[in-house]
């Protein structure tokens, strides 16, 4: 199973939980489980069309990846908000 | 008589008054009204000003005048080459150079534009420009942006930029070839396992110490620092801040241990710690901070001040400091931070700040 590590405001989301165990083969997938466990997290990192946000940036095992990324089963993803994101 | 000029959201306003007197600033000008102004400043050595305009719907320019309140006209040369991928969309910074007639401009996507006819023509730097690394430099919030421009006096061969978010870039040969500065900057906006090696650097603003200008400091996203071997390392120096987000820098001529920030709750909340407009000023090179708060709203002061909107006066005790926020407001300091007054009130939100 990966890891998924999350950071406020998304740790919030997901109950406070900072660690997630969640089995899937893509990041697309990964993050889909993640939203149907934490259906708060709904919308805030996947858009509207299954994409990760733009200004989201995910990490897997230390490379930005998106949606249609692989996932290896004992991978760490790191799902955070880009600085590009956000207001001035 | 002080002479501000205020870029904000809806146009330059050109504010005149007394330093630490009872009575506001007056508006003596506004140009550029329904326009974003980014940036304005006066070149000390021609006595013109330059004003970053950008229009919502003509693209961004930058116009001069010697007359702040009278007629601007437009520079020409400010773009990318025909065939680019990129176009111009702001202007973030205009910085007199260390040669006659000298004087550079930091844009977004990030580049450097030089003139060297004082500002009237530009051209862009292509040895930046065409760096292989160019076409996966991330943006910050603000856009990809080359903000600061750091000089070294009497030597127009050595050069720091900073760019959000594509790190330091350093020259010694007046721009001819570049190469990155970021050695000890620690993103943490990134996983640790990725950060080794990567240039999606966020500095927000930085500065170099005219008296010993092998040293600079920086404002990080997430971070103050300071370089004592002209911008190659860079050590933290922000214990003893309230926060150490913020985007604008100012320091004190005169004494190469100053240095002044504005502290911010964080990246998440980009406002003033604790709803208290405090600058905090070091006079040790970083290993202290002191809160120069007083005048200043202390109370539901929820603030937040741009990178570019603060600036300094003259130098020593008696140093002006000046800075507004995108509330409207703008604040000013007589002696070097220890007391402030209220320039002005209500103004459009405020992009830039800086003393004519």
């Amino acid at each position: 199973m990966a890891t998924v590590k999350l950071r406020a405001p998304l740790k919030d989301l997901a109950g406070g939980n900072r660690e997630i165990e969640i089995d899937g083969s893509s990041v697309g997938q990964v993050l889909r489980e993640l939203e149907h466990r934490h259906p708060k997290i709904s919308g805030w990192v996947l858009d509207e069309h299954g994409r990760v946000r733009r200004h989201v940036n995910v990490f897997v095992d230390g490379e930005r990846v998106r949606e249609d990324a692989p996932v290896a089963p004992d991978a760490t993803m790191h799902v955070l908000p880009s600085i590009s994101g956000g207001s001035r | 008589m002080t002479e501000l000029l205020v870029g904000t959201k809806k146009g330059l306003f050109v504010l005149r008054g007394d330093a630490g007197a009872e009575k506001p600033f007056d508006v003596a000008a506004r140009a550029f009204p329904g326009n974003v102004v980014e940036f304005a400043i006066r070149d000390p050595r021609s006595g013109r000003y330059f004003a970053s305009v950008t229009s919502g719907h003509f693209g961004a320019r930058v116009m001069h005048t010697m007359d702040p309140t009278g007629e601007w006209e437009p520079t020409t040369g400010l773009g990318y080459p025909e065939g680019s991928d990129w176009s111009l969309e702001r202007i973030w910074s205009i910085k007199p150079g260390e040669a006659d007639g000298l004087i550079y401009a930091g844009v977004a996507p990030a580049g450097l534009f030089t003139s060297t006819d004082g500002g009237l023509t530009w051209e862009l730097n292509r040895a930046l420009y065409d760096q292989p690394t160019r076409s996966s430099w991330e943006p910050g919030a603000g856009g990809l942006c080359l903000h600061s421009i750091a000089t070294w006096p009497g030597d127009p061969s050595r050069l720091a930029i900073g760019i959000s978010a594509v790190g330091v870039w350093l020259s010694e040969d007046g721009g001819e070839s570049w190469r990155h500065g970021n050695q000890g900057l620690v993103p943490r906006y990134i996983p640790e396992d990725a950060r080794e090696g990567t240039i999606d650097l966020c500095v927000h603003n930085m500065h170099r110490a005219p008296l010993r200008p092998e040293r600079l400091f920086m404002q990080f996203h997430g971070g103050v620092y300071r370089s004592d071997d002209a911008g190659e390392s860079w050590i933290s120096i922000a214990e003893g801040l309230p926060a150490d987000f913020g985007f604008p820098m100012a320091i004190d001529p005169a004494d190469p241990d100053s240095a002044f920030v504005i502290p911010m709750i964080s990246d998440g909340d980009r406002v003033t710690v604790d709803g208290r407009a405090r600058v905090y000023g070091t006079r040790d090179a970083g290993e202290s901070w002191t809160s120069l708060s007083d005048g200043l709203p202390q109370e539901d002061a929820y603030l937040t001040i741009l990178r570019q909107a603060f600036s300094v006066d003259g130098e020593g005790p008696g140093m002006g400091l000046y800075f507004g926020a995108t509330s409207g407001d703008v604040f000013g300091s007589a002696d070097a931070g220890a007391s402030w007054f209220t320039a002005h009130e209500r103004l459009a939100p405020v992009n830039s700040v800086r003393v004519a």
